[in-house]
């Protein structure tokens, strides 16, 4: 395959944005070292079967996560895809939180419902993480309506990929937003390829901020490789949504230096490419800026290096002792239970079996354990998973063909 | 009590949950200065305003998922879909999150949402406006599914589903719309999900009847009385998630005789599943195996005469009831 990656979408110089305080520089390249080196791990604990289903990385798109999230308030919302881990951490979810999401354990920000493509913080206003391309751009219009109808001057933040740019979600969304003025910024994070389909090869109009405008939202682009560029664009773009209720398309030109996720070989395009952009790593970048700029001394960038890897490590450790979700907790939150709804049995009319007749449906809510298990294959499976998943010391390398199957009717953004 | 059609109920339960809930907000097409398709939203524009009440563009899937994001937010929408048929497009938005938001977060979130829509065959909209889809919505945990078949459950169903938490698939029925009843005006008389109504006591055999085959099934029992001497229950679920599955069971405990009747299709229907549940739990109480009378299995035909043979009419109810007392069945 041809090295197609086309003018407009190569490495720029980066705008040189003057830096705010040293505090706050130095705060910013702290959380995108920490989301480098989380996703590291997970990387690793991936491949020891830790963690399990589809694991995406934003590895090279640091600056766009924490570039365009410091720009919110906390009362803000954010929301956005299944590249996610950053989101939450640039927001505050504990990493523990986070990794023991990953690992599907007890203490995870979802109680281990989510992993790692639906991670979620409602206290710290991350909105989500979700699993289908472009589907997140509704649920970020209709965070800004409820926004605007409580009469707030929150701001939604609704990020998403050039693949997603293709769904009709983004027409849709980008017209409504425009014609009700919603308080909404539209960023899409235009890595270069839709999974492994080159930005070329999946869209006719290449330039992604031009494509708001016909439906009545402009568009702006920044440098998502330089976390200060990608600040100031969607700081002002987020002023317009609160000040003047006008959404905004923010392009964010970044690039993923990992696969789309763990199992991708890479076929689609060049080692060449890809070390032109790693050459302009946004950590190492930042780092050596503030370094020049007299904001960091070299010791204190590598000070700050350890101190994330430290809180990896805690997180990795916090993980692993965290405890499986207990099965009896498996109908937990299908329903808000109330007068209508009294427990998951009220709903799941299955057979005998399940229920042990009539006397099972008069049981307590919290009540359901054995049925629960029965309902989903039984104890039994839910002990060996358990001992399996847990056993110290034991690493099962996935397969091949289970990895090269991952990919198989996935798609991206 | 009032006389009111079924429309009109749907539009009182409307006002009272606007004037009573500042959270509550209406979405959808054509719902404000045309009044709605079907005209169940009528005048709430005019009282309540364009904050309130939305007109959208034809956006299903959108306006859909923006009722999620809002509903996580604090507030209650009611989307209204022009008809089920258009619910298509937007079921990413009403599976992957109304349904399963709360549940992949763990929790953390309410999704109070009300999608409400029409369905139902005999206009002759052939096959892109005629079907009945309850049974796909019953399938997903996560939802509630209600299909009242009256004025009065109308009205007392919509006001519980936008009180309720959980997110609700509303569906009513086209051919009901000018169906008359008498209707509380007490704006607190509020039904619950999960109640099945008896629309009619038997012993003989237990009839139920989903969204508008309740009534005809209630019109099959006055004539299995009249002309055969045959006592059926009927009974209308009201909801299929939750389902009133007891007076169902007792029913057929009692009757030893069932009757499933639904508009939809047949393969994975509500009927399908209510038979395995009976069966399941009632087996040694049956006489005879359970009988289903549903839509024909094909996309639905606009020629009237074809339409008309393509969806349950009450001399089917008839002929399944008696063909389980060994009797031919009509046809």
């Amino acid at each position: 395959m041809p090295d197609s990656a086309a003018a407009g979408t190569e490495p720029s110089a980066g705008a040189e944005r003057p830096l705010s305080d040293a505090q706050t520089a130095r705060e910013w390249l702290r959380t995108m070292m920490l989301i480098r080196r989380f996703e590291e791990r997970a990387g690793e604990m991936y491949a020891k079967a830790k963690i399990g289903g589809f694991l995406h990385l934003a590895i090279g798109e640091e600056a766009t996560i924490v570039g365009a999230a410091r720009a919110l308030r906390d009362a803000d919302y954010l929301i956005s895809t299944y590249r996610s881990h950053g989101h939450a951490l640039v927001r505050g979810t504990p990493a523990n939180a986070v990794m023991a999401e990953l690992f599907g354990r007890e203490d995870g920000c979802c109680r281990g419902r989510g992993g790692s493509m639906h991670m979620f913080d409602a206290e710290r206003r991350f909105m989500g993480g979700y699993g289908i391309v472009g589907g997140n751009l509704p649920l970020g219009a209709g965070l800004a309506l409820s926004s605007d109808y409580r009469d707030t001057d929150e701001v939604t933040l609704c990020v998403f990929g050039d693949g997603a740019a293709n769904q009709g979600t983004f027409g849709e969304t980008m017209n409504l937003a425009a014609l009700w003025r919603l308080p909404v910024v539209f960023m899409v994070t235009n890595n270069q390829f839709g999974m492994g389909t080159a930005i070329e090869r999946h869209s006719a109009v290449t330039d992604l901020q031009r494509r708001g405008e016909g439906f009545g939202v402009p568009g702006v682009e920044c440098d998502g490789m330089d976390v200060a560029d990608t600040h100031a664009v969607v700081a002002e773009a987020l002023r317009v949504a609160r000040e003047e209720r006008r959404p905004t398309l923010v392009e964010a030109i970044t690039y993923r230096f990992r696969g789309h996720s763990m199992a991708d070989p890479e076929e689609y395009r060049t080692k060449e490419q890809v070390a032109r952009w790693r050459a302009r790593d946004p950590i190492e970048t930042f780092g050596r800026r503030l370094v020049e700029e007299g904001v960091l001394g070299e010791q204190d960038r590598e000070a700050l290096d350890r101190e994330v890897v430290q809180e990896v490590d805690e997180a990795v450790e916090f993980a692993d002792a965290s405890p499986f979700p207990a099965p009896e907790s498996l109908y937990d939150d299908v329903y808000v239970l109330g007068d209508q709804v009294s427990g998951w049995y009220a709903i799941d009319e299955r057979s005998p079996g399940v229920h042990k007749g009539e006397d099972e449906r008069e049981m307590a809510a919290g009540d359901g354990g054995d049925a629960a298990t029965a309902g989903a294959g039984g104890a039994e499976r839910y002990r060996a998973e358990t001992e399996r998943a847990a056993r110290d010391g034991e690493r099962e390398e996935r397969p091949a063909d289970e990895a090269q199957g991952e990919d198989d009717g996935e798609a991206d953004g | 009590m009032a006389t009111l059609r079924y429309r009109e109920a749907l539009n009182q339960a409307l006002r009272e949950e606007l004037e009573r809930d500042e959270a509550v907000l209406l979405m959808g097409e054509d719902i404000g200065v045309f009044n709605g398709a079907f005209k169940v939203t009528a005048g709430l524009l005019e009282e309540f305003g364009e904050r309130r009440v939305r007109d959208t563009p034809i956006s299903e899937n959108t306006i859909v998922g923006m009722g999620v994001g809002a509903a996580m937010t604090g507030l209650r929408p009611v989307v209204e879909l022009m008809t089920i048929n258009f619910s298509l497009l937007a079921m990413d938005q009403i599976i992957n999150h109304a349904a399963h938001i709360r549940y992949m977060f763990g929790g953390q979130v309410k999704v109070p949402l009300v999608v409400r829509m029409p369905q139902g065959a005999g206009h002759q909209l052939g096959p892109t406006h005629s079907h009945c889809f309850e049974a796909m919505y019953l399938q997903v945990p996560g939802l509630l599914v209600a299909v009242p078949s009256t004025p009065a459950d109308a009205k007392g169903l919509l006001k519980a589903a936008i009180r309720d938490d959980n997110p609700v698939i509303f569906i009513e029925h086209e051919y009901l719309y000018g169906q008359r009843g008498e209707v509380s005006d007490d704006p607190e008389h509020v039904l619950r999900f999960g109640e099945a109504a008896v629309r009619r006591e038997g012993d003989d055999v237990t009839i139920v009847g989903i969204s508008r085959m309740a009534p005809t099934a209630e019109r099959a029992a006055q004539t299995l009385d009249q002309e055969h001497g045959v006592q059926a229950e009927v009974i209308d679920p009201r909801t299929l998630r939750p389902l009133d599955l007891d007076t169902i069971l007792a029913s057929v405990r009692r009757t030893n005789r069932c009757v499933i009747v639904e508009e939809g299709w047949p393969h994975g229907g509500v009927g399908a599943n209510l038979a395995a549940l009976i069966q399941e739990q009632a087996f040694d109480f049956l006489d005879a195996p359970i009988g289903r009378v549903t839509g024909a299995d094909l996309p639905m035909p606009y020629s009237k005469p074809l339409e008309q043979i393509a969806f349950p009419h009450e001399p089917q109810v008839v002929g399944a009831v008696l063909a389980l007392f060994g009797e031919p069945a009509e046809r």
